[in-house]
């Protein structure tokens, strides 16, 4: 009954707004300009998506199609006898950026928590700034700053005496056997870890500010401590957006190209040691692209690689965006 | 006293077994509260490290012949001029295309495509975008522009950029959008302005601030940006300013000098360095002073 009664008051109310708002046929025309243009904008980042994934799997597609699915799992890479396999850089990519979140998490989350609860009110917004601006050094100073500071402190100080120590124990040693060169996996995950640090870390922070005040005062009112409060109260609160702030670091280290590429020592070898040299699809795709023919079997597999890093990273990404949905951040 | 207590209300309510208690619970807030400053320091720690290095490194080569030299052979006292204009008429393209396509990507999805799937896809897709790799994104450039046309170029560079700058954009643009009070809206309406009008007219004045940070933003991320140069512009030891040639950029510059055995092309890898990272932190920290008063 009162529906009616309003829908009767709208239809009177109408033809009193009508004339206002389309005072002139020019701007209905507008209008539908305007709103094409922006239509087509967004259609355009659907064409952009498709066109990368279609692009790098036509690239790759003679690969896959010589080397099949096995493609992802053989070792060979040589150019000589056209043979080409992916395992190597795959398993690099996915072992330098487990790796790295292993070390970036565990840091991230201290400065998460001494930013939100631990650190003087005018002194947040000044570390919280210089924490971002650790993101946003481009990749290519970080690699050089790897590989001219870190790879000889790793030389020098970090693996002779691990490989000392741990390097004769039976399973274990195998991680830290060879020689210490500095380059190598553990140094590229070490600096994809400073790396994505501060991505991880601002997005926790930003999730552990959406904790109501109400909770936090209870659990501070039955005698928490701030450490009690943080562990039962806020990490089960925002344990999924958490998650995701992880994913979006590791979605980032997956495809960490310049720096990587200056000290994980590149070499196409499985190897067991976490101080042996490696490569990652990234890496691999930088050094050997400009050395291609195009039309090469060697191009189109590292772009079959790219397809696959493209693949990888999405499916990361998307995760990491759907557990972030109900507190989406810039 | 406190064995009386025990005895009489059992172990629950012993003072000393509370005592004990409490004193392990404040131990342990002390320590991971002295751990996640630790934390903090590290990271600080991380940034003054990268920063010092490059002061100390750069600084020393800083010369005018950097601005005035274009790159030159070892030995031969070169700068780093070609470098820094390359990246300048790169980033400006990059800029110039990515920028009006992401406002209107974020137009679309804060005025018109709000609650809607396609809306929805689009917003989905643009966030992947931001964090995917920008050396495939580089590969996709080469595929389609470099390829078929058979030559590097800086303007294959510029867009490579551009599909940068565009997830970007498109973030801080909805978002920004999406802060304009509605009141604001219906007074532009009720004036009889047409939608698009709304939009133009008073939509972007009340966010210009938050969309040029975004802006900002963008161009300090591609400013640093290596690996989508590197099969799209490829990079020149040579001056050339020419769109359809490989063009030079500071970044793959110092790729290529960082690298290279000769000492005064790695000193000038680290002036570049300097340069690119003073640039870029300088940016970012422009940027977030300009949205500071809207938050």
């Amino acid at each position: 009954m009162s529906q009616s009664l309003s829908g009767g008051e709208l239809k009177q109310a109408r033809p009193l707004v009508r004339p206002l708002v389309r005072s002139s046929r020019s701007s209905s025309w507008g209008d539908a300009v305007f709103a094409g243009l922006a239509k087509t904008a967004g259609l355009l980042v659907l064409v952009l998506l498709g066109a990368i994934i279609a692009s790098l799997f036509i690239g790759g597609w003679p690969s896959f199609r010589a080397f099949g699915l096995s493609f992802l799992v053989t070792a060979d890479w040589d150019p000589v006898q056209d043979m080409f396999g992916g395992a190597v850089p795959i398993y690099g990519t996915l072992v330098t950026a487990v790796l790295a979140i292993v070390m970036a998490v565990p840091l991230a989350f201290g400065i998460a928590f001494y930013l939100t609860e631990l650190a003087p009110g005018w002194f947040r917004r000044p570390v919280g700034t210089a924490i971002e601006l650790l993101a946003a050094v481009p990749s290519i100073i970080y690699g050089m700053w790897g590989f001219y500071m870190i790879v000889p402190f790793m030389a020098e100080w970090v693996q002779p005496p691990l490989i000392d120590a741990l390097g004769d124990i039976p399973v274990l040693g195998a991680l830290f056997a060879g020689p210490p060169f500095g380059t190598g996996i553990f140094t590229a995950a070490l600096i994809l870890a400073v790396m994505i640090l501060p991505f991880i870390a601002s997005t926790m922070r930003d999730v552990f500010l959406t904790v109501p005040a109400v909770f936090k005062e209870s659990a501070y009112g039955v005698g928490c401590t701030t450490w009690e409060v943080m562990r039962s109260i806020v990490v089960p609160y925002t344990r999924v957006s958490v998650v995701g702030g992880i994913m979006l670091g590791l979605g980032r280290a997956l495809g960490e190209t310049m720096a990587v590429t200056f000290v994980i020592g590149n070499t196409n070898r499985l190897s067991t040691s976490l101080f042996g040299p490696g490569n990652t699809i990234a890496s691999i795709v930088a050094l050997e692209f400009p050395e291609s023919q195009a039309g090469s079997l060697k191009l189109s597999s590292l772009l079959a690689l790219g397809f696959v890093l493209f693949v990888i990273s999405f499916v990361v990404l998307a995760c990491s965006r759907m557990l972030l949905q109900p507190g989406r951040k810039a | 006293m406190s064995g009386v207590v025990s005895a009489m209300t059992g172990p629950r309510r012993d003072p000393a077994v509370a005592d004990r208690l409490s004193r392990r619970r404040r131990r342990m807030n002390r320590l991971v509260k002295g751990l996640c400053t630790g934390a903090t320091l590290v990271g600080l720690v991380f940034l003054g490290l990268i920063l010092g290095t490059l002061l100390w490194l750069g600084f020393g080569g800083l010369h005018w012949s950097v601005f005035t030299e274009a790159t030159k052979p070892p030995g031969s006292h070169g700068g780093l001029l070609n470098a820094i204009v390359g990246s300048l008429i790169q980033t400006l393209i990059g800029t110039a295309v990515g920028t009006p396509v992401g406002i209107m990507v974020g137009t679309y999805l804060s005025e018109y495509a709000a609650g809607t799937r396609l809306g929805d896809a689009v917003r989905f897709v643009s966030d992947v975008l931001l964090s995917a790799p920008s050396i495939l994104i580089g590969l996709f450039v080469y595929q389609v522009l470099v390829s078929p046309f058979g030559a590097f170029s800086g303007i294959a560079g510029g867009l490579a950029l551009a599909v940068i700058v565009v997830p970007i954009v498109v973030r801080t643009t909805e978002d920004m959008l999406r802060l304009i009070p509605v009141e604001l809206r219906e007074a532009a309406v009720a004036l009889g302005a047409p939608k698009w009008k709304s939009i133009v007219l008073v939509c972007y004045p009340a966010a210009r601030d938050g969309i040029a940070t975004g802006v900002l933003l963008a161009v300090a991320r591609i400013a640093g940006e290596t690996a989508p140069l590197l099969f799209t512009s490829l990079g020149n030891l040579n001056w050339s300013i020419s769109l359809t040639r490989p063009m030079s950029s500071l970044p793959v510059t110092i790729y290529q000098y960082a690298g290279s055995a000769f000492e005064d092309w790695v000193q000038l890898a680290w002036v570049g360095a300097l340069l690119i990272t003073l640039g870029v932190l300088a940016l970012n920290i422009v940027a977030r002073v300009l949205l500071r008063p809207r938050r």
